[in-house]
């Protein structure tokens, strides 16, 4: 925010306080709502990255859905453990975008207990948390073959949809935090993975994801608040390198439940740490 | 406009009531841009003051001589909260109590912390659940631990003074891990529990990243009135908790008793106190089935009156040594008796807790969360260590969380929380 708009905001002040000057408080108002706005129609390239990123992303994941679809349906159970988690980072990382869909979301990547929670019978439950269940409880892949198709399915379709997203601003920005809200809700706590407790690769996908719209309006951010960016550049340092004491040296993290209480308080104080300044993003709008 | 009137302006500040009636209509708070009240007095070079007003309902002052919270009689509800300090300097920590204390005075002027923004996408700067509260009396004290000062990244080891330790272990101690020490403390105290809960949460949200949260207790004081006057709260073991206490409004006493005089421990410590704090289980199952005779001797007071055994009145004098047919009036093995055996004093200023049921029993997980402010932290152990084994209180009471911490004196206007310590 530059100087003149902090001192008009200074005179408003006066105004409300003094009550005296209600004409000029409205003017005021007008004018710098008109200021936010002019703003915020400069956005369209941060907008235009953002889409890009998410159209990546998914497209990834289609590649790596296919890929576990296949093992699924040959039976490998080994090789679609693998492959499991690191497929569902893409999507993790592009969520603000993919949850724009309210139905195929939960098809997607609902858990069990989501479907419950929504008064549904276990035979409304699909998608990866289903194949989740089958792989690492049952150990076997049978029967879950349709399951796997209709996977594959809904995953190209939201693929496919995702070119019709309206990314605003508002989007990224809410979207940032809501990754970290996950995080904060479902991962810390490990109830997103319940039975492959792969829930460090969300986890860090998650973080990711949030990171990447930072990156995209660093440099407008820089101009308004440095400050704020340092914070922000340090604190994701912070949590990057917490996680990466947990990584597996293949690639991939260890199980979730190798974390200790002090583990795991120790990444949700750093999240929380991070959420703070991540909502005050909301400042490159102005 | 010329400093003085702006800062006459700010003195104002925003009280969460006027924020009621005039939200969404263009109001000062509303209007005002994100950055918020910091940020524009900075672009005048100004560093934010803000004073106590007096035109509050309801409030206690910020500023004095010494804190607030430890005087301030009849205290209702409060929050309490040791934390720990992940501050990477002595600068960090300093810019903390500084943003803190300007927190504070808008908070005990029931204010928001800061006025709301014109951005709908930033999350509201105050967390807003006591907005349409007035102060309701809330007093904030602040205190730092023993252990602030081992933290080689701040540097402040030289500056601890040596009655600052942990409390010594304690016969009878059954300490809980969840409940003990802390490198930085506040007490929040308010007529309204939402209120004291409203100013924790929004000073910890101002300082993530600087601090966690280690522990926290909550605690209550409920007053009967007579004469229009409130009466000594009576515990969860229904006897009236306060009556021996030295009396606040006698200068002279509180100086030998409660503030740290000049020359007595470290230069940053004169006009503060120690804080010992005790979350003490009470086992009210079994206080229940025991006869009322022996839950008077307990304690060495009658349970309706509060006066001392074989009296009528509570404030009349205990006369310890009273004997009947050789025997002490007041058994010996009871809390007030053993209290006194030492010359050692102390303001109690204790709340109630009840938090739910103990899993592992099922039986009431409440008590007392005792607080003590002394001069010096031996005042208290000198009492502890004469309750020791022989209180007949421990029967009924297991102590499960301890800390102390070493109060900042007062601020004074136009300085900040603990500006002894840090600058
Ligand atoms: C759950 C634990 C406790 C309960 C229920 C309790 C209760 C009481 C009661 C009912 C009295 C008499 C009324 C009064 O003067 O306030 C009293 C007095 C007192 N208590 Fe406690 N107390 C507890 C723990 C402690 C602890 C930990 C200390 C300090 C180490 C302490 C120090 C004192 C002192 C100094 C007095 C005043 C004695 C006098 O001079 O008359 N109490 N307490």
């Amino acid at each position: 925010m530059n100087r003149f708009i902090k001192v008009t905001g200074l005179l408003m002040l006066s105004c409300g306080i003094l009550a005296g000057c209600g004409e000029d408080v409205s003017h005021e108002t007008a004018e710098k709502e008109e200021s936010v706005q002019t703003k915020a129609s400069s956005t369209e390239k941060e907008v235009s990255t953002y889409k890009q990123f998410a159209i990546e992303q998914l497209d990834e994941f289609v590649m790596a859905t296919e890929g576990f679809v296949e093992a699924v349906k040959a039976g490998d159970v080994e090789k679609a453990k693998e492959l499991y988690a690191p497929a569902r980072m893409y999507f993790e990382r592009s969520e603000p975008i993919a949850e724009s869909f309210g139905d195929l979301d939960p098809r997607i990547d609902a858990r069990l207990a989501d479907i419950q929670a929504e008064g549904q019978g276990e035979e409304e439950w699909s998608g990866y948390h289903k194949l989740e269940y089958g792989l690492w409880e049952e150990g076997t892949t049978e029967g879950y073959e349709e399951t796997a198709d209709q996977l594959l399915k809904d995953v190209k379709e939201l693929r496919a949809k995702v070119e019709t997203v309206e990314v605003t601003p508002d989007l990224m920005i809410t979207g940032a935090v809501d990754l970290l809200n996950e995080v904060s809700t479902s991962k810390i706590t490990g109830e997103e993975e319940i039975y492959s407790h792969t829930d460090l690769y969300d986890f860090k996908a998650n973080v990711e994801g949030a990171e990447k719209i930072f990156e995209i309006f660093k440099e407008k951010l820089t101009a308004k608040d440095a400050d704020l960016v340092k914070k922000l550049d340090e604190n994701f340092t912070v949590l990057d390198d917490l996680l990466a004491k947990y990584e597996d040296g293949k690639g991939g993290y260890v199980s979730y439940e190798k974390l200790t209480q002090e583990d795991t308080k120790a990444l949700s104080s750093a999240v929380d740490n991070l959420g703070e300044p991540l909502s005050q993003m909301a400042i490159v709008v102005e | 406009m010329n400093t003085k009137e702006e800062q006459s302006l700010f003195k104002k500040g925003f009280s969460r009531r006027e924020i009621l009636k005039t939200a969404g209509i263009g109001s000062a708070g509303v209007i005002l841009g994100a950055t918020g009240f910091s940020g524009i007095l900075t672009a005048f070079g100004e560093t934010p003051f803000v004073d106590d007003n007096h035109e509050t309902k309801n409030k206690v002052n910020f500023y004095g001589k010494h804190q607030s919270g430890i005087l301030t009689k009849n205290p209702e509800h409060a929050y309490f909260v040791s934390l720990n300090c992940t501050a990477k300097s002595k600068v960090e920590l300093k810019e903390m109590f500084q943003l803190w204390t300007r927190y504070s005075v808008q908070l005990m002027n029931g204010h928001l912390v800061e006025p709301d923004s014109a951005n709908k996408l930033l999350p509201a700067p105050d967390t807003g659940e006591a907005v349409g509260l007035d102060a309701s009396h809330l007093t904030l004290t602040f205190g730092v631990g023993p252990s602030l000062f081992e933290k080689s990244e701040l540097g402040m080891e030289h500056m601890k003074p040596h009655e600052l330790k942990d409390l010594p272990h304690f016969p009878k101690d059954q300490l809980d891990p969840r409940y003990v020490g802390g490198d930085i403390c506040i007490q929040a105290c308010a007529d309204d529990p939402q209120v004291a809960f409203h100013a924790v949460r929004n000073l910890i949200r101002s300082a993530r990243g600087l601090v966690t949260m280690r522990w926290s207790q909550t605690g209550f004081n409920s007053y009967g009135m007579k004469d229009k006057k409130k009466m000594t709260p009576r515990n969860l073991f229904a006897f009236k908790d306060g009556t021996g206490n030295p009396n606040v409004d006698d200068t002279k006493e509180m100086d030998e008793v409660v503030w740290v005089q000049p020359g007595e421990s470290e230069s940053w410590m004169s006009g503060g106190s120690y804080l010992a704090v005790r979350r003490i289980q009470m086992h009210l199952e079994t206080w229940d089935r025991t006869a009322l005779r022996e839950q008077e001797a307990t304690f060495g007071r009658h349970r309706d009156t509060g006066a001392p055994i074989g009296k009528s009145d509570e404030f009349s004098d205990m006369e310890i040594e009273r004997k009947e047919n050789g025997k002490s009036v007041v058994p010996e093995n009871s809390h007030v008796f053993l209290a006194r055996q030492v010359k050692d004093r102390m303001l109690r200023r204790s709340f109630s807790f009840s938090d739910g049921i103990n899993s592992d029993t099922g039986s009431f997980d409440a008590g007392l969360l005792f607080i003590s402010f002394q001069k010096n932290p031996q005042q208290f152990i000198n009492i502890q260590n004469s309750f020791g084994r022989a209180d007949k209180l421990n029967e009924y009471i297991t102590h499960r969380g301890s800390a102390l911490f070493a109060c900042f004196p007062g601020v004074k206007k136009g300085s900040y929380l603990g500006a002894g310590l840090f600058d």
